[in-house]
């Protein structure tokens, strides 16, 4: 058999298993709109996933993986409760590494279910776990909601909160914008003279293009109101760090975020949040002594989850992407739903990675 | 059987690189009228001398189709994925020098470095309802660089020149292109944020890793580094 007969094979048998979990298997188009997803991730997008065009209808990609159209599919027909699941090829453009495959496939399990939050990230995640049976893995969990939850926490203004949250997912400009707000940063001199200047715009050169000199006035303004504010505190800075450094087996994480909630106690809903899925997850059998729990985890690349996260990982083969990923996109469903938002969690498998693992085929 | 050298096919370029080749004994000239693109060397044997357009050389050097060029490294980047394990620079030639650097309009007050981008493409999308427009032609280097600044609410919209134009034409907010002097930049009113320079480019003679090589070959590739002092 070829190797893609065979990644097709095993695609078929991890996707029965799901069907046989109750989800109802969909099909989606391989070639899907460019601006929804462009409009998404940005310009990210363009160096992951083979953009094409045509005259019609514009820029059209290979779709990079199932999640955006299966929401959308939801978000227009769909009914709550929903599961679903899917089988089938994905495209990933590869500009560095030529050893990462371009094509492959990718088996996934998405739930639409707001009853029980906890009980629904248990559920993705024991049966991705249960369908990689065999395959010696190890799994990697976190949960953005709780980063998210302790920014919202900070005692600085909401312009700051709103910069920081923008920059979850980018991990060096998020400290960039902490050292500045905590004040441990030195005003850089242009922006220093800016904010001294009597009239900013004396001299300045023609105001050219769509962006007004009002937009720059704004903005002016707004670096005004920063400066005039004080700097985020260093016990509150001193919280995210000890957050963010979470790195444990899931119940003493569990204890070490808990004693974090003691002097934030805005996080304690996201703590007790996990404290549920932790529960949801032991009454479905997972083993959560040996489960790593990492606050930082899923902040690269993983952009549209904002709560519940994991990776399924080959510890022999640091050099393999994860064999299975997933995690919560509530955000993302409030995205493309024009103000309707389903809480969603969802993960996928590549089949061809556990088999060149050495799992069944 | 002949080592292959791409050589830009005309311009200033063209004629920088013949005098540095002079200069160490190997004069490189071309066939009959200027018009006709075949070369002729001399000073060395079991050299040809290809002219090519810059921007393709890159690609030659990574199929492996010509053995040594000389291209710009701006070009090399953008044009090759794991350029390293295609080429090898031997020489930076000293001439070409240009700076890819990200410019805004002058009028821009409060912005100055990357970060200011960031907040202004964030406000401006908010305000606008799409992302802020950076016109190019260097799509890779620009997106990879802007990544690892984490600067997002940007889109890059393809410019294959004049693109210092587009701005004030309103199809773009700010641009990336290569300046050497910057005076274009200024007489368009636009202006380099000061931690914006993406890379400084040169032209610079590479080697192709891939390309085949005969015993001959390879000992026409060493006569002519040697000549060039390049081991």
């Amino acid at each position: 058999m070829t190797p893609l007969a065979s990644e097709t094979r095993e695609a078929a048998r991890l996707r029965e298993i799901f069907t046989q979990a109750g989800a109802v298997p969909v099909e989606c188009a391989i070639l899907q709109p460019a601006d929804t997803l462009l409009d998404l991730y940005g310009e990210d997008i363009r160096a992951r996933a083979y953009v094409t065009s045509d005259a019609l209808r514009g820029e059209q990609m290979l779709r990079p993986d199932f999640t955006v159209p299966v929401v959308q599919m939801h978000m227009a027909h769909g009914a709550e409760p929903a599961r679903y699941t899917y089988a089938g090829p994905v495209f990933r453009r590869q500009e560095d590494d030529a050893a990462r495959a371009s094509e492959y496939m990718q088996v996934g399990y998405e739930v639409f279910d707001g009853a029980n939050l906890a009980a629904a990230d248990a559920e993705v995640f024991a049966l991705i776990g249960e369908a990689l049976n065999g395959a010696a893995l190890r799994a990697a969990t976190g949960d953005i909601g709780i980063l998210k939850a302790a920014v919202g926490a900070l005692n600085t203004t909401a312009q700051r909160k709103a910069a920081l949250m923008r920059h979850i997912w980018r991990p060096r400009r998020f400290r960039a914008l902490i050292d500045r707000f905590a004040g441990r940063l030195p005003v850089p001199p242009a922006r220093a003279a800016l904010l001294a200047a009597a009239d900013p715009f004396a001299g300045c050169a023609p105001v050219i293009g769509l962006r007004t000199r009002r937009e720059i006035a704004a903005r002016i303004n707004t670096l005004h109101e920063d400066a005039a504010a004080p700097p985020i505190p260093e016990n509150e800075v001193a919280l995210i760090d000890a957050i963010l450094s979470v790195r444990e087996a899931m119940p003493y994480a569990l204890e070490h975020l808990r004693d974090i909630a003691v002097d934030m106690p805005a996080i304690a809903p996201a703590v007790e949040q996990l404290a549920a899925r932790m529960a949801a997850l032991e009454a479905r059998g997972v083993d959560v002594e040996r489960l790593d729990f990492e606050a930082s985890y899923g902040r690269t690349n993983m952009e549209y989850y904002d709560g519940f996260v994991f990776g399924f990982y080959a510890e022999a083969r640091p050099d393999l992407p994860p064999v299975a990923t997933g995690g919560r996109y509530d955000a993302l469903t409030r995205m493309l739903g024009q103000g309707d938002a389903i809480p969603a969690v969802g993960g996928v498998i590549r089949p061809g990675l556990l088999l060149e693992l050495g799992g069944r085929a | 059987m002949t080592i292959k050298l791409g050589v830009p096919s005309k311009g200033r370029l063209m004629e920088k690189t013949f005098d540095w080749f002079g200069a160490r004994g190997v004069s490189l000239s071309r066939a009959g009228s200027d018009r006709e693109y075949a070369g002729v060397v001399e000073g060395i044997g079991g050299v040809e001398l290809v002219l090519l357009s810059a921007g393709e050389i890159p690609r030659e050097l990574a199929a492996g189709r010509i053995h040594l060029g000389v291209t710009g490294t701006d070009l090399v980047r953008e044009k090759l994925g794991g350029w390293e394990q295609k080429v090898e620079e031997l020489a930076g030639l000293g001439f070409g020098h240009a700076d890819l650097v990200i410019a805004v309009p002058a009028a821009w007050v409060d912005v100055d470095t990357l970060d200011d981008l960031d907040a202004a493409a964030a406000a401006f999308r908010a305000v606008h309802g799409f992302r802020l427009r950076i016109a190019t032609k260097y799509h890779r280097l620009v997106r990879d660089f802007l990544r690892e600044h984490g600067v997002a609410d940007y889109q890059l919209v393809d410019s294959q020149g004049a693109t210092e134009g587009t701005v004030k034409n309103e199809t773009a907010e700010a641009v990336a292109d290569i300046t050497s002097t910057g005076d274009t930049l200024r007489a368009n009113h636009l202006k380099v944020l000061s931690d914006g320079l993406v890379l400084q480019s040169q032209a610079t003679l590479f080697r192709a890793r891939g390309a085949a090589v005969t015993a001959g070959e390879r000992a026409a590739l060493a006569a002519l580094t040697e000549k060039l002092g390049l081991d």
